[in-house]
């Protein structure tokens, strides 16, 4: 009980990372259809988001978006803007580029499997594997 | 250019790759100059650094203009571009050898891939453009941005070489994703700890709060170590490189197998020395029973060991020197982690000193399919009488990869040795002087055979992947191939010679940022 208390209920945000991460992982490394493998690979990548975007959370703080006449170090209605009342902006900014990132990847990697499709004509590996050792290469 | 020149160096092949877009679609013959003329501005922007560099220290760039908040001592705000000797002599190799590949590539994209030419031009020029910017930058995440431009190119410059290249393009995809998400991952680590992004700024942090001691810091640590490593193809991690580059074009693996491997071992270097420190890096941890540095050099003394083997089981040259690549991923690795200065100099001079002996027998292998149609290595029956010159430039690379003086591959290794020596890593010493035999007898196979020609009954027939190229052999080597080759084998010889003021270079590199031989 008191290893829930102390290590997942506080940090539940970093075990479903690490939960999310792992089974991307495996699918990236054990699946043998190479669809398949992008699938795990789309979600090892947004467990990262997710991680990230987690890390930028405060509580009960508000969307980081200040007034015009809100600017950090002024006065407003006598109270100067206090920085734990917004969420953290900087790491779901980087996020935006990281799911770019991911989508130019992902783009980049089905059209690959497409290719692999029309040289072999199928996407499980062994298969693949097994003309490529028919081919008189090294 | 003065104070601007250090973007020209990332933005002069990121605008060429645009204009390509936009011109050389149209026009295909302005691809190739417009590609010549990115890299030249890239190179001569490169030297004029360097120049200030050497002339004042370390160049500092603020992209934008975004100063730090307080002068001196505050955080910054914006990205900032930093070039020292190292960075510096790590972004001329990469102008320079960008530029000679591209040289080299006039005759070789056109009959590789005859209806991409404007395609595969873009995407060079902006892997290069990655690279650079890997180099010069000092935003962690920023440079985590540039090595996806870098991977994605590389991906799809790998692709469109033969049938057997999209397979192995797939598996480096696979592969270099999950080394740059443990980097992305490792870096978010660092920014819940310290909520900088700035390398020099998350090095000040973690000393000012002692943070070292922090597993956060501890787990960062070793996430961006698997995920260069990873990158790098160090050795348990290896198994996307050989098929990669060999089955990739020519020209793809000319440019990628000089400069990808070496960029990714420098980012290792500047994590190790800017980000977490010298002394964290190399100090035993307590309630750690093994020591960072000995586990380090064990790993990358059997890396030396391991590729050397697989090198020689190979048949196939491009294979062969894939797998040489891996063993001298092990020497820098292994110099870097030796924990002594002399091993830190030793490992950035052969990360100059390999990227010229790559790129030197990558251009040579390239000529020799060009003109044999093959790349086995008893297809080089008797080349030496047909192609003299070219054989005379691998000759050079082969020397300088075995160790000979006076080419730079004989001081880099005189370095890494005398550090192992000093650092009482006798097992590194021995590998790295396995390794030299090894190359040795790899290399003098070669050279029996193209100098003493056997009398065999036709040599079997190309099996240089025969749906992919239309084996049409070139009768004489061109010379926009055979330049930037003998540039190259000349350049080892040269960098050997200078092999003292390049050290001196390294070296006050190593002093401005704050080296010592950490104690035991």
């Amino acid at each position: 009980m008191e290893f829930f208390e102390q290590l997942i209920i506080p940090k539940f945000n970093y075990w479903i990372y690490v939960i999310l991460m792992m089974i991307g992982m495996r699918a990236m490394i054990a699946k043998n259809n190479l669809v398949k493998k992008l699938i795990g690979m789309a979600i090892f990548q947004t467990a990262i988001i997710l991680f990230y975007v987690s890390i930028g959370v405060k509580e009960g703080a508000n969307i980081p978006i200040l007034d015009h006449h809100m600017m950090p170090g002024e006065i407003h209605g006598g109270d100067p803007v206090v920085v734990a009342e917004f969420a953290n902006p900087l790491p779901h900014v980087l996020m935006l580029t990281a799911i770019v990132v991911g989508v130019a990847t992902l783009g980049l990697a089905l059209a690959m499997s497409q290719k692999i499709y029309r040289a072999y004509g199928t996407l499980e590996e062994d298969d693949i594997l097994s003309q490529i050792k028919l081919e008189p290469n090294d | 250019m003065g104070e601007q020149a250090p973007i020209v160096i990332v933005l002069a092949p990121l605008f060429g790759a645009l204009l390509i877009a936009f011109v050389g679609i149209r026009f295909k013959a302005l691809c190739l100059p417009v590609t010549l003329g990115a890299l030249s501005l890239s190179l001569a922007a490169t030297v004029e650094t360097f120049r200030t560099v050497l002339a004042r220290g370390e160049f500092v760039y603020l992209l934008g203009g975004w100063k730090r908040l307080q002068e001196g001592d505050g955080i910054s705000i914006g990205i900032e571009y930093r070039v020292d000797t190292i960075s510096g002599l790590v972004l001329l190799v990469i102008a320079a050898v960008s530029l000679l590949v591209a040289i080299y590539s006039r005759t070789r994209v056109v009959a590789d891939t005859p209806d991409r030419v404007p395609y595969y031009y873009m995407l060079y020029l902006l892997l290069v453009a990655g690279l650079a910017g890997m180099t010069i930058t000092n935003d962690a995440f920023n440079l985590y941005v540039l090595l996806e431009i870098s991977s994605l190119t590389s991906y799809a410059l790998i692709a469109v070489g033969s049938r057997r290249a999209v397979l192995s393009a797939f598996n480096y995809v696979i592969m270099g994703t999950i080394g740059a998400s443990f980097y992305l991952l490792g870096i978010g680590y660092l920014y819940i700890k310290t909520g900088v992004l700035n390398m020099q700024d998350i090095h000040a942090v973690i000393i000012a709060n002692d943070l070292a001691e922090s597993p956060s810091i501890r787990v960062a640590s070793v996430l961006i170590l698997m995920g260069v490593w990873i990158k790098m193809a160090f050795f348990p991690l290896h198994a996307w490189l050989p098929n990669a580059y060999s089955y990739s074009p020519t020209t793809t693996g000319a440019l990628m197998a000089p400069l990808v491997t070496k960029v990714m071992i420098y980012i290792m270097i500047r994590m190790m020395v800017t980000v977490f420190g010298l002394d964290y890096s190399f100090r035993a941890t307590p309630g750690m029973p093994l020591h960072w540095s000995n586990l380090v050099v064990t790993l990358s003394s059997i890396a030396i060991v391991a590729g050397s083997v697989m090198a020689l089981s190979r048949r196939d040259l491009k294979k062969m020197l894939t797998y040489i690549i891996i063993a001298e991923v092990g020497y820098m690795v292994g110099g870097a982690w030796l924990a002594n200065e002399k091993g830190m100099t030793g490992a950035v001079y052969h990360i100059v000193s390999d990227a010229f002996m790559t790129l030197c027998l990558f251009l040579a292998v390239g000529v020799i399919i060009a003109r044999t149609g093959q790349s086995r290595i008893e297809g080089m029956n008797g080349l030496f009488k047909k192609m003299p010159l070219t054989m005379a430039a691998f000759t050079i690379g082969a020397l300088s990869m075995i160790g000979l003086p006076p080419t730079c591959g004989f001081f880099s290794k005189w370095y890494l040795v005398g550090a192992g020596i000093e650092a009482g890593q006798w097992h590194y010493v021995g590998a790295l002087l396995f390794s030299s035999l090894m190359n040795a007898v790899i290399f003098f196979r070669i050279f029996e055979m193209a100098y003493f020609p056997k009398e065999v009954n036709e040599a079997e027939p190309a099996c240089f992947d025969p749906d992919a190229h239309p084996l049409e052999t070139l009768e004489k080597t061109p010379s926009s191939m055979a330049i930037p080759l003998w540039i190259s084998a000349v350049t080892l010889i040269v960098l050997g010679v200078f092999n003292y003021t390049i050290v001196q270079w390294i070296a006050s590199a190593l002093q401005s940022l704050n080296f010592f031989p950490a104690a035991g």
